[in-house]
């Protein structure tokens, strides 16, 4: 789908990457260190936004549900930490299994329907779980739950140093796109493509799809859950408000804005509209009255995203 | 999906019988109701308040099914004109000093607002894929909440009740009920049953539901269906827009005050079946019911069953989730609503 070899695409997402590595270095130089949380919190999100890209862009599965791992990951470190488990390795471990778990159920009755019914019934489970965890008094209810130690890992491992937690969740990044660069080009992957494209001829040909379809969301789910439990580590807190519906439907901008089913499309987005969100609102306090036409104006005439816009130019430059 | 299932969908018939589940509740409700007479009053009062709310939200499902069904468009910014409603009423009921007229002058214009937004944007994202209509309409949803937060600053406004709408009524002797939501109730029913004139009964409403079959042969025949599309875009409008200018006096007119609203209305727009109005009527009524009387005696329900802090934990967690419960159900066992519209 992607041109592979030199071309001005590639040496823009090459360049990011490299960026991306090189940026803790720019703030110790520079001592800028907001801009070092600012694209921490682009990385959890654009891990988010990864994982719902392979359930979306690939699989035609247009998951309106996605934020609720992000609640169930960072309510999984949460809880563990306020009863008193700070390990690491127990919470993470946690956090993806219950995010699996929670796809698997949700999957396997979701992947039921198709279409409209399929956004509207992930919607109603990713509301649920909100209303779930914003009912638990316990652990905070409406106003959150406050981290007060973030998870111990073996000794050189600590993620209160901004740049080593940095360094964290871009490594997480890169593995998870690597993961579905190899995922999405696998046989596995194919089928999941057949599936979106004709489902029930893939059917006819003998491939059990409704099977594939419910591990590739389930893999998408764990791997958004990963990103709640960094991104509770990252704020030293979670409320429901992180799972809440349009909290969703932001994971989706960040998607179609970089570019449906490319690998490297979430990252692009989630940078680009971060960062426009970052600059607008320098600009005015007002900054969605401006984003959102700005969708609008995406959704109407770049269909392909960021990354299909590079891909044109890189088209047209060759030529 | 199993054979067995496609079967099942094809024999689709519209299930008029209440599951089990809702008998036994029924039944629990009506006996406990009648031993005490606070309960009654009380269980009376939240039927009340069940139905006014079910009709409330059957305003706002009504548009997003004829949208839905009609121009298949999934719409997220129907919740910014339900706000807009309120937003409407509030400040021209300032200016003008009239309730009624206030609300007269709120629907006009969220009408105008629905169809100019149809002209300019919706139109361009009929025939488009799903996804780009929620992202699409997003954008729109971003856009209109803080163009609110621009016009009339972060904090909600009231609109203050007319006294003669503002005095409980004695409905049953002992028992008071407040005039306004009275008034709601007939007024929406009398909404309902214009809707029902309208697209049962009038050459526009044949056009609508021909519309919804078949959108290129109405075409084809002649019909002007930009018009048609345009029309059927401000019908809806203006039913979110009463909607929300009917629930301002109750709560204040916020900004977000749609967004919440607007997925328990899609909720009942799939519930119902996409496209039916008069499915979205029954579930909005069924929802309503299950919703209101959910909150208000689940909690008891609960505790007979568990231990005291066993239910008032776990109490507002489930009646908030009851409804997204029962469309779940609904989705897996009847993949395309309680009422279908037959194709």
């Amino acid at each position: 789908m992607t041109p592979s070899g030199f071309n001005l695409r590639n040496v823009v997402v090459v360049a990011l990457l490299v960026a991306l590595v090189l940026l803790p270095i720019y703030v110790a130089l520079s001592g800028e260190r907001f801009v070092l949380t600012l694209f921490t919190r682009i990385i959890i999100l654009a891990l988010a936004a990864t994982s719902l890209n392979l359930i979306i862009g690939s699989g035609g599965m247009m998951s309106f549900g996605h934020a609720a791992y992000l609640g169930i990951g960072g309510y999984a470190v949460g809880i563990l930490a306020y009863e008193g488990i700070f390990s690491g390795f127990v919470q993470w471990s946690v956090a993806l299994g219950a995010s699996a778990l929670f796809a698997l159920i949700i999957g396997a009755l979701s992947l039921r329907t198709r279409g409209v019914h399929f956004i509207m019934i992930t919607l109603a489970f990713a509301q649920m779980a909100y209303y779930v965890i914003a009912g638990i008094a316990r652990y905070g209810g409406d106003d959150g739950l406050t981290i007060y130690r973030q998870s111990q890992f073996v000794a050189p491992l600590d993620l209160s140093n901004k740049a080593q937690f940095y360094y964290i969740c871009l490594a997480l990044l890169y593995a998870s796109i690597y993961l579905i660069w190899r995922l999405v080009n696998s046989r596995f992957g194919m089928v999941i493509n057949g599936a979106r494209s004709n489902d029930l001829r893939m059917r006819a040909i003998g491939f059990p799809t409704y099977r594939y379809k419910l591990v590739c969301f389930v893999i998408a789910g764990t791997l958004c859950g990963l990103a709640g439990a960094l991104l509770a580590n990252y704020t030293a807190f979670v409320s429901p408000s992180i799972m809440y519906w349009t909290r969703s439907g932001d994971l989706i901008i960040m998607v179609v804005f970089g570019g449906m089913g490319s690998v490297v499309g979430p990252l692009l987005g989630a940078v680009a509209l971060l960062v426009l969100e970052q600059a607008l609102s320098g600009i005015t306090e007002y900054w969605q009255i401006i984003l959102g036409p700005l969708l609008l104006l995406v959704v109407l005439f770049a269909r392909g995203g960021i990354d299909g816009l590079l891909v044109q130019w890189s088209a047209q430059v060759r030529s | 999906m199993p054979d067995g299932l496609d079967a099942r969908r094809n024999a689709a018939m519209p299930c008029r019988r209440p599951p089990a589940v809702l008998l036994v509740g029924i039944a629990y409700f009506t006996t406990a109701a009648f031993s005490d007479r606070q309960v009654m009053t009380l269980f009376i009062e939240q039927c009340l308040n069940g139905v006014q709310f079910g009709l409330l939200l059957f305003l706002l499902a009504a548009g997003l099914t004829l949208v839905f069904g009609i121009m298949d468009l999934v719409n997220l910014a129907h919740g910014s004109l339900y706000m807009l409603g309120a937003y409407f009423a509030a400040t021209f009921a300032a200016w003008t000093g009239s309730f009624v007229f206030a609300a007269v002058l709120a629907l006009a214009a969220t009408l105008v607002v629905g169809m100019t937004v149809e002209v300019i944007v919706m139109r361009r994202l009929y025939g488009r894929d799903h996804l780009d209509h929620v992202l699409g309409t997003f954008g729109l949803l971003l856009f209109f909440d803080e163009a609110v937060r621009l016009i009339w600053g972060p904090a909600g406004i009231t609109l203050p009740l007319p006294p003669w709408l503002n005095t409980p009524v004695q409905i049953l002797p002992g028992i008071q009920y407040s005039a306004y939501r009275l008034t709601l109730i007939g007024l929406t029913l009398a909404t309902a049953a214009f809707l029902n004139v309208l697209v049962m009964h009038t050459r526009v409403g044949m056009l609508i539901r021909a519309g919804a079959s078949n959108r290129e042969m109405v075409g084809a025949l002649g019909v002007n269906i930009k018009v048609l599309f345009t029309l059927v875009f401000g019908l809806g409008a203006a039913l979110a827009g009463l909607a929300g200018l009917m629930q301002a006096p109750i709560f204040t007119a916020q900004i977000g005050m749609g967004e919440n609203i607007l997925i328990i209305a899609f909720v009942i727009t799939v519930i119902g079946g996409i496209g039916s109005v008069r499915g979205a009527f029954m579930a909005a009524i069924i929802v309503g019911f299950v919703d209101t009387l959910g909150r208000a005696f689940f909690p008891d329900l609960l505790r007979l069953m568990l231990s005291k802090d066993a239910a008032s934990t776990a109490a507002p967690a489930l009646s908030s989730m009851l409804i997204y419960l029962l469309m779940a159900v609904v989705l897996v066992v009847r993949p395309d609503g309680l009422f279908p519209v037959r194709k």
